[in-house]
């Protein structure tokens, strides 16, 4: 069975229609990747999926359920985690504090433990930072616990939020440029840490990406966007030698 | 690169280590003050009844800036309109101690001390009500709705109070009992800023504090915002009703006057000047302008002159307030029992090889 469905979404925002009749099937463990020129319309996908936009048609289906027009924070909850194209990590909180608080809501205790300062809230304050702690580890970022988000590298910045959105323990990871702004080097550790990921927490993955090289290397199936609409589907190969995706980025090099 | 990565790690286990533990470090004044009040109950007159009405209505500021600062510095909402609520839980526990009428089975001071919370309570319980009626409408909303909302809400508080019966209108209410002494504003200031400080250093803060940060990460991090926020602003609105209640029955009398604009903008300043999302902060600054108006009295006609100047002069060089979002808690004396004791924070040995993470 097929972890997200996607049956013909389409919005608009005045008269521009953004995304028109997307579909999209998204089996588990998938790795599929998303394209299209600037503008085309895959972010807007991206906040349909995650509830931050309403589709005007279609519906959306996630693990047997359907969300669409389900608000935001239980979608996420139901197992879509996400990272957003310009960085939104909470600057002024520590690297930690960004990771426990999208943990948060899987080690929870009651108001009474809370006000009181009972055992049971120490224990749980313990687990969650222990927990993130550990998933530090993982994204090489312990070392940075204590640190101001903002004040970390632009490369670390895009891991830890990679971070903070598998901390919320999701079935699908919907990344949205993550490697938008890095340089080869980090690309390159960036494509190892997504394919290792992959296999770790069994997700299922779907990714916008400019860099192409990363996408090719990356993906399994590829969906191109133009407009609003999907022009071309496929394996790296398939849509590498694809005339109208050659056409839709008029002569870049899609290679 | 290499001891810098180490200081992170090593900071935030320090932090992690001494956080669950916090408390306020007001603990010794208050230990300090508390044997001021028992020595005063023993007969030494010490504090001067002008001394103490100035101690009295630190508390009450210190409930009120506490409680704003949760809205608007914790969880980044911006209200103005906190002496609303205070009228609320001022009115509200006025007349319920007004038409309480006499217990027979229990002495009059016994029945003020049972009776003193509970109508406390009810007042601050009245202000939540009233902060659940507008913060579900308006916070739903993204951006500064609530700003425009909780001013107007201000002063339909003020005029209600003015043209209704039971308020007697601009007359106000007179002869509220005085029950307000050191010691309950003491005890509800001490409550106060210790549940609020545990609301925030708890997952219900982090969520707060998340939404100040950035509201849409923080729902795509399945935060309720609309919850936390809702909440957030309840808990506000309950807490600046009972000081609302406390300040009624310290001045024995209210009227619409003291709950204006002016007010609120009074409290706003106490947490913009101790720092927004500074709980320690938003105590200094309650009681240091509480007090400044007091001791800059011999200068007489240019008392507010100075007061006025001081702020502006703070804000220019501080912008961020006294605090910032720093606390004073514990961790300070962290440092000190280690340079003393030479103990060190327990390092945990580095077991890190080869985890499959690349990156
Ligand atoms: N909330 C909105 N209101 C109005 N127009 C919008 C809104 N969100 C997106 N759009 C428009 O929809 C179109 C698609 O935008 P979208 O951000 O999805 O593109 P994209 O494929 O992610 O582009 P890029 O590669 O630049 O990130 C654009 O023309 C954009 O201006
Ligand atoms: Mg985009």
């Amino acid at each position: 069975m097929a972890l997200l469905k996607v049956e013909d979404i389409s919005i608009s925002f005045g008269g521009l229609r953004a995304v028109s009749g997307f579909n999209l099937e998204l089996k588990p463990g998938e790795l599929v990747g998303l394209i299209g020129p600037n503008g085309a319309g895959k972010t807007t996908v991206f906040n349909i999926l995650t509830g931050f936009y309403q589709p005007q048609e279609g519906r959306v289906i996630f693990d047997g359920k359907d969300i669409t027009g389900l608000g935001c924070h239980k979608i996420n909850r139901l197992g879509i985690g996400r990272t957003f194209q310009n960085i939104r990590l909470f600057n002024e909180l520590t690297v930690l504090d960004n990771v426990k608080i999208a943990y948060q809501y899987a080690g929870r205790y009651s108001w009474r433990h809370t006000i009181f300062r009972t055992g049971s809230y120490r224990r749980s304050e313990k687990e969650i930072a222990d927990w993130a702690l550990s998933r530090l580890e993982i994204f090489n970022l312990d070392g940075k616990a204590g640190e101001i988000a903002k004040n970390l590298p632009y490369g670390e910045q895009r891991r830890l939020e990679i971070a903070r959105a598998l901390a919320g323990r999701p079935k699908l990871l919907l990344l949205d440029e993550p490697a938008a702004g890095m340089n080869p080097q980090e690309t390159m550790e960036l494509l190892e840490l997504i394919k290792w990921l992959r296999k770790e927490f069994s997700l299922t993955i779907f990714l916008i990406e400019h860099d192409m090289s990363l996408v090719m290397k990356l993906c399994e199936r590829i969906l191109v966007l133009d407009y609003g609409m999907t022009i071309a589907e496929g394996s790296p190969e398939e849509i590498r030698n694809n005339p109208r995706v050659i056409e839709a980025y008029l002569g870049e090099e899609v290679s | 690169m290499e001891t810098q990565t180490t200081t992170g790690l090593e900071k935030a286990k320090a932090v992690e280590k001494w956080r669950t533990h916090l408390f306020p470090a007001g603990l010794a004044i208050l230990i300090l003050l508390n044997i001021l009040i028992f020595m005063e109950h023993l007969g030494f007159s010490i504090v001067s009844r002008y001394y103490k009405g100035i101690l009295i209505l630190a508390f009450i500021n210190i409930i009120l800036a506490v409680s704003l600062n949760l809205i608007n510095g914790i969880t980044g909402l911006f209200s103005i309109g906190h002496a609303g609520f205070m009228a609320v839980g001022a009115y509200v526990s006025a007349l319920l101690s007004l038409n309480m009428g006499r217990w027979e089975f229990v002495s009059p001071q016994v029945q003020a001390v049972i009776q003193f919370p509970l109508v406390l309570l009810a007042g601050g319980l009245a202000a939540a009500l009233a902060g659940l009626v507008i913060g579900i409408p308006t916070l739903r909303l993204r951006g500064d709705y609530l700003a425009i909302a909780t001013l107007g809400f201000g002063e339909i508080i003020r005029v209600v109070a003015l043209n209704l019966n039971i308020t007697r209108g601009a007359r106000g209410i007179a002869s509220i009992p005085n029950y307000t002494s050191l010691w309950w504003a003491q005890l509800f200031a001490v409550v106060t800023v210790v549940i609020i400080w545990n609301i925030v250093h708890s997952n219900h803060g982090r969520a707060m504090v998340a939404i100040r940060e950035d509201e849409i990460a923080a729902e795509a991090m399945g935060i309720n915002t609309t919850y936390y926020k809702v909440l957030s602003f309840t808990i506000g609105a309950f807490f600046a009703g009972v000081a609302g209640g406390l300040l009624a029955h310290h001045l024995t009398f209210i009227s619409p006057k003291a709950f204006d604009v002016l007010k609120s903008i009074e409290i706003l300043l106490m947490v913009v000047l101790g720092g927004l999302g500074s709980i320690t902060g938003s105590v200094i600054a309650a009681i240091v302008l509480t007090a400044l108006p007091e001791v800059l009295r011999f200068l007489q006609a240019y008392r507010m002159v100075i007061y006025a100047g001081t702020l502006v002069v703070l804000m220019i060089f501080r912008p961020q307030g006294l605090f910032g979002r720093a606390e004073v808690d514990l961790t300070v004396f962290k440092s000190f029992f280690r340079s003393r004791t030479g103990e060190e924070v327990t390092s945990r040995p580095e077991k890190r090889g080869g985890n499959g993470g690349s990156a």
